[in-house]
């Protein structure tokens, strides 16, 4: 009826914490090129956080959006005031709430658990990686 | 239906993601996540419905099947206008952006 507004509302804040950590990596490597001369040359190891939140934030809108459009194939969302059917009528509207915090909660979870699952494999390579680095110097 | 034909989706997606990568100028990570993170949420969907209808869930009815393939194959075209958006929109070749100095000059 409306499970997709649970993982957009994730989704929105997956966005405004992606650029917020972004901003301050950048900030980070701003810092690290004025004093780039002191440090000696690293090799590139890791994924920086934004980019494996920017995972989480493509997963959740790409879903929700591809979820609210089998809403709209199925007439439980209308272009029109209140956009969801459900929500005209109290029954109905219960159903719905009852809904996304059920299967949208669920949703919202699995995804971000197969978010999890990938960061667990990224940290996973980034310790090989790192492993070969010290190797290979 | 609509499952399946988002999960076959997901899935070439992520062979052809994965035959280019690193390189990403493409931008086929968007659609693969874009898929997987549908192909998710409509799994979840389908256990519920399964909680509720049983071994009923497996024996739908030709016209819903129909339907939920019209469906299917509607979200994997949409999810295609979506990522082509992004990336005529992040241009990470620079095609678009060569294209119109082109022609204002």
């Amino acid at each position: 009826m409306a499970c997709f507004l649970v993982s957009a509302a994730e989704a929105l804040v997956a966005t405004v914490v992606t650029k917020v950590v972004e901003k301050k990596e950048k900030k980070q490597q701003e810092v690290g090129e004025v004093h780039i001369e002191t440090k000696t040359e690293e090799p590139v190891t890791k994924v920086p956080f934004s980019r494996k939140l920017k995972w989480l934030r493509d997963m959740l809108w790409g879903g929700s959006a591809l979820l609210a459009f089998e809403h709209i194939w199925h007439g439980e969302v209308v272009p029109w005031f209140p956009f969801l059917t459900a929500a005209g009528d109290p029954t109905e509207a219960a159903e719905m709430l009852h809904e996304m915090a059920t299967v949208g909660v669920t949703m919202a979870v699995v995804v971000t658990l197969a978010w999890l699952g990938m960061l667990g494999v990224a940290a996973a390579l980034e310790k090989r990686a790192q492993k070969d680095a010290v190797t290979e110097s | 239906m609509t499952l399946l034909v988002t999960v076959f989706a997901a899935v070439v997606c992520t062979i052809l993601w994965y035959k280019n990568a690193p390189e990403s100028e493409m931008k086929l990570g968007v659609l693969c996540l874009m898929y997987w993170g549908a192909s998710l949420m409509w799994f979840v969907d389908a256990i519920f419905e399964y909680a509720e209808l049983k071994e009923e869930y497996f024996t739908p009815a030709p016209a819903d099947m129909l339907n939920d393939l019209f469906l299917g194959l509607s979200v994997v075209a949409l999810g295609l206008i979506i990522w082509l958006i992004v990336l005529i929109v992040k241009d990470p070749k620079g095609v678009v952006k060569s294209a119109l100095l082109k022609k204002s000059n």
